[in-house]
């Protein structure tokens, strides 16, 4: 069952892509209605998914590879649903989507979909604190990434003094560059708890706060990095451009510390 | 029954004949009622902007020719001038040409500047002022509303209106681009000139709040700052006061660069990087070309935005054939929909109908007829017909005659009502 809810999900998710896409060329008022909806039923299906799942005795979130890349997906749907409550610009979309997309493939090629037991050492409550909060992190960092690119590809369009392409499409740099740092500002907390909880929860269940895991090491440099932007953000009076490019690259070391660990690196956070 | 339009616009008359018929708010009913009172127009509305008098009537198929001299007559009449002065410039259209006419007008596809967001507000207006003295019946009626749909979707579909091609509006264009809402923010108009002060108008008209003036005579400073509602500073405080402007507009007749690249890193450290757009009209020029490679500093010349404006020019021209087909394809829904008004199909769709009722309630009946002879089935099939024709005969009559004499929309209207044939 749950592999149908999947299935279903992933296939909304696909065609909500495609609309978001397409908004970035057409004007028809039905493409970002479309896209709209099929995010929405794409949101329900993925809760489908983690409800069977759950009901199987499986969590939604954190067995292995599979469940966690659909989980992420689930958390950027989630953050993009809530940001566009107050920007109402699906242009965000079409630069968010296809990373939600990529990583719902991703899951589809994953091979082990089964339904693991939770190994002993983890069991605990913690684990429905500390892998939310740090997905969710996860997934408004990538929101603050796609403002980010969408901020260079306008400021390029301005500084060369061309209206390109998506000229009309993209909002003001004001508007991304405020999208961009509300994303960081809600982001950046997230990642914190999600680290402190991380190391409570380390305590109960290795007996130390922290031990250098790669994992560990990975998310206290993108917690580096994106505490160095927010704070020049605060006191230098950064913005726009460089904030942009930060925002870039903090979500490389993301995204780093997300799969590359776990499929490069050996340590206690890869399971498999 | 046929449409016809009788009218002269920018393409075909000059503005010395164009002001001469055209209506005023003040003349325009009494307009309407002498165009409605010629003998063969049976709908009619006028719209009259500077750019076009035309005529939208409805008038019967086979006076056609007549009509189109009663409206031509009409125009001279009503403006006390001589047919011949104003019949080298009219032009005259008929059925799906009148259509697609409408609706490009509507759609501002067949104005000076394509796009233009006028003319849709001028034909509401004209339809309404025809409308309200019961110039307009079921036709014109739903050609209009149909018409204004059409606008509406050219305009929300394709990007035809929504590029600035001038100079001033595309640096309004641009500063929505950069600070998003213009509300709260702070105007800065160094020198004066024409076209400096039209495009500090359009900022304000767009929600710019606060304008500083600054200029060499102090007087003249304050005497600008009086019209706009703002505040004159002296010229030696600009660099100052220039760190309070989001907007700077710089239009003076100074020789040499008045603003360059080490003040504006000054101003921009001191405002911690709150971006900067600088609007530069005045030539020679004020503004340092390197100003644009400040970080946070948008820095526009003179040419820089003719080149944005010819841009948007290029894509208004692509944007008007997306523009054409969509009103390509209502067009060809609207005249399917005028040709079932006609006469002839109301016909046949009133036969098909009777002829179906007159067959299911006969099987129906020779089902509970037992024992009855093939002789007699085929008398009482032949009853029914002939009662069907005759009932039939009337009506088919009178919408046959009211077609040949060109009025036959509200026969038609009544049958197509009450035997509920609509499609």
């Amino acid at each position: 069952m749950d592999i149908v809810f999947f299935s279903v999900s992933a296939l909304f998710l696909f065609v909500a892509t495609i609309h978001y896409l397409l908004y970035l060329i057409y004007r028809n008022p039905l493409v970002p209605r479309v896209a709209r909806y099929t995010l929405y039923l794409t949101f329900v299906a993925q809760v489908g998914f983690f409800a069977t799942r759950f009901l199987k005795g499986s969590l939604p979130f954190g067995t292995n590879m599979y469940e966690s890349l659909v989980f992420f997906s689930w958390c950027l749907v989630t953050a993009y649903l809530l940001i566009t409550i107050k920007y109402k610009v699906p242009v965000v979309g079409a630069f968010v989507m296809p990373i939600t997309l990529i990583l719902t493939v991703a899951a589809a090629l994953m091979p082990n979909k089964g339904i693991e037991e939770i190994p002993p050492a983890l069991k605990s409550y913690w684990l429905f604190v500390h892998v939310p909060l740090s997905f969710m992190g996860d997934a408004l960092f990538a929101l603050a990434f796609g403002s980010g690119v969408m901020y260079l590809i306008q400021e390029r369009q301005l500084k060369r003094k061309r209206p390109g392409a998506f000229y009309y499409r993209l909002p003001s740099l004001e508007v991304l560059d405020s999208l961009n740092y509300r994303a960081l500002t809600v982001g950046f907390p997230l990642l914190t708890l999600g680290i402190i909880t991380g190391s409570i929860w380390a305590q109960y269940a290795w007996g130390a706060y922290w031990q250098w895991d790669p994992k560990e090491t990975w998310s206290l440099i993108t917690w580096l990095i994106y505490a160095a932007v927010l704070h020049a953000r605060l006191t230098a009076g950064w913005r726009g451009r460089k904030a942009a490019w930060f925002s870039i690259v903090g979500f490389l070391a993301v995204l780093f510390t997300f799969l590359g660990v776990n499929l490069l690196l050996s340590g206690l956070h890869s399971y498999n | 029954m046929e449409l016809l339009i009788v009218g002269l616009s920018h393409k075909t008359a000059p503005i010395e004949i164009r002001e001469k018929v055209s209506f005023s708010e003040q003349n325009m009913e009494e307009g309407v009622k002498a165009l409605l009172a010629c003998p063969h127009v049976n709908e009619g509305l006028i719209v009259s902007t500077c750019n076009r008098v035309e005529v939208y009537s409805v008038v019967p198929k086979r006076h056609r020719e007549s009509a189109r001299s009663e409206i031509a007559d009409f125009l001279a009449r009503f403006h006390q001038l001589p047919l011949d002065r104003i019949e080298p410039h009219l032009y005259y259209m008929t059925g799906d040409d009148c259509v697609r006419h409408i609706f490009r007008v509507s759609s501002s596809l067949d104005s000076m500047v394509v796009g233009e967001p006028q003319i849709l507000g001028q034909v509401k207006d004209a339809f309404s002022c025809a409308a309200n003295v019961q110039a307009t019946g079921n036709i014109l009626n739903r050609m209009l509303h149909k018409a204004f749909s059409v606008a509406k979707r050219v305009r929300t579909e394709t990007r035809i209106a929504t590029s600035a091609v001038s100079i001033s509006f595309a640096a309004v264009e641009l500063a929505k681009k950069i600070f998003g809402e213009l509300e709260g923010k702070t105007v800065m108009l160094i020198g004066a000139g024409e076209m400096a002060e039209l495009a500090a108008r359009h900022l304000l008209n767009n929600g710019v709040q606060h304008i500083i003036i600054a200029n060499r005579t102090y007087e003249r400073a304050v005497r600008l700052a009086e019209e706009f509602r703002g505040t004159a500073v002296p010229f030696e405080e600009l660099e100052q006061q220039m760190e309070l402007a989001d907007i700077v507009i710089s239009s003076t007749g100074s020789p040499t660069v008045i603003i360059d690249r080490k003040m504006v890193r000054r101003i921009i450290k001191r405002r911690r990087n709150r971006p900067m757009f600088f609007i530069d009209i005045a030539v020679p020029r004020d503004i340092e070309t390197a100003v644009n490679e400040v970080e946070n500093v948008y820095a526009y010349d003179i040419d820089d935005l003719e080149g944005v404006v010819q841009t948007n020019i290029k894509t208004r021209a692509k944007e008007a054939a997306k523009a054409e087909e969509i009103v390509g394809s209502e067009v060809r829904q609207f005249t399917e929909w005028m040709r079932s008004r006609e006469a002839f199909p109301t016909i046949v769709a009133l036969r098909e109908w009777s002829e179906e009722v007159r067959r299911g309630e006969l099987a129906k009946t020779l089902k509970k007829m037992e024992n009855i002879s093939e002789a007699d089935s085929k008398r009482i099939e032949a009853m029914t017909e002939a009662i069907l024709n005759k009932i039939l005969h009337r009506p088919i009559t009178h919408m046959k005659r009211a077609a040949h004499d060109g009025d036959e929309g509200a026969v038609v209207e009544t049958v197509r009502k009450i035997f509920e044939l609509e499609e």
